[in-house]
């Protein structure tokens, strides 16, 4: 039961990346999640369903680059320390 | 920082404090902000009162080298600000002891109250030390480090104890509080509620159960097994009901938080969500302390 902080910086990284590898076209369209279909009328509720499509298209638009330097820091610290 | 009330003006409730509303504190400083003087080329002119220090060498670089310290710690007091708002934690932390004693009171005991609702004062919340309903964050501060203690000397009496065992918990604990934080944060934006609270309110609500926590932890100490499971069992229920009467005003519409049942898929989800969080506080209240208690 000890988690450590470390422990926490590891899984949030691994979330970002297993979010940002879904691909739009060959995975999300297939199964009804891609961008275009989340784009209802400007009604006042947008439902929970067009909210999470919406932060994933987000989390893959912004955290890519800096993913990519995350991923290249964690590379050679591993590397180097195990 | 110290500070302290004057003994003639103690005004509590909605009536507002005659003094400048916007004063947390009040200022205690002795002298203000005295800038050092930069003057390189005086020489043994402006030597701080120091006798020893007859070379004027030595003295110019004692005032160059004072002069360079105070522009770095206003660069760093400008730059940290950026990332952590200081002002805005400040109102967090503006409390007294019967603000202290009287929230201790709600958080084992939330039945008897009945007006929730926070203050307001020109669309900011009034301090806490004026409103008991408003968040704070001394509270939450001081039960988090009482619970390390209390678990630090649980684990003592049954001679598991070593320091880094304190830091392991410690660092568990506030890697549970960031999770349950960033759930509840995901939940709301999911469910796209509009309100007011911010990330220092959930971390404040949070935090609320450590006091509940520590109880426990020490009533297994005193009474053991059973005496544990009674008081976690109190608290736990207490917390409950104070989340979900605190919550319900700051998640639900209007209509719905004054008690009438108002229906549709948006109040329901709402409601739902109030009930996730707080189900969600003795379950962490028991997962973080159970293995405390043999």
């Amino acid at each position: 039961m000890a988690f450590t902080l470390y422990a926490l910086i590891q899984t949030a990284i691994l979330l970002t990346n297993a979010i940002a590898v879904l691909h739009e076209e060959r995975f999300l369209s297939k199964i009804g999640w891609g961008a275009e279909q989340s784009i209802g009328g400007f009604g006042d509720e947008p439902g929970i369903k067009a909210q999470l499509l919406n932060l994933i298209r987000s989390v893959r638009t912004v955290m890519r680059v800096p993913l990519i330097a995350v991923n290249a820091v964690c590379i050679v610290l591993l590397l180097l320390f195990g | 920082m110290e500070f302290r009330q004057q003994p003639e003006v103690r005004m509590r409730g909605p009536l507002m404090d005659p003094r400048d509303p916007g004063l947390l504190f009040e200022d205690t400083s002795a002298g203000g902000n005295r800038h050092k003087p930069s003057g390189v080329g005086k020489g043994p002119d402006v030597c701080p009162g120091q006798a020893l220090l007859s070379d004027p060498m030595s003295n110019l670089a004692l005032v160059y080298g004072s002069s360079l310290a105070s522009h770095g710690k206003e660069m760093m007091d400008k730059n940290l600000d950026r990332f952590i708002p200081i002002s805005k934690l400040k109102y967090y932390f503006a409390v007294d002891t019967v603000y202290v004693s009287k929230k201790l009171g709600l958080l084992v005991f939330p039945y008897m109250h009945d007006n929730w609702e926070v203050n307001y004062q020109q669309d900011t919340p009034v301090a806490p030390r004026f409103d008991i309903n408003a968040p704070d964050l001394y509270i939450p501060v001081m039960g988090f480090i009482t619970y390390i203690l209390v678990a630090g000397l649980a684990l003592g009496t049954q001679n598991r104890f070593s320091p880094e065992i304190l830091g392991i918990q410690a660092s568990s604990a506030l890697v549970w509080l960031i999770i349950e934080v960033l759930a509840v944060l995901l939940s709301l934006y999911l469910v796209a509620v509009n309100t007011d609270l911010t990330t220092i309110d959930l971390v404040a609500f949070s935090g609320y159960k450590y006091v509940g926590m520590f109880l426990g932890v020490l009533a297994g100490l005193l009474f053991g097994r059973t005496g544990y499971y009674l008081s976690l069992l109190w608290c736990c229920v207490s917390i409950f009901v104070f989340t979900i009467r605190t919550m319900r005003l700051k998640i639900l519409s209007e209509a719905a938080a004054e008690g009438r049942l108002v229906r549709g898929a948006k109040n329901q989800l709402r409601m739902y969500l109030t009930m996730a969080i707080a189900a969600a506080q003795p379950v962490f209240m028991y997962w973080l302390t159970f293995h405390l208690v043999r």
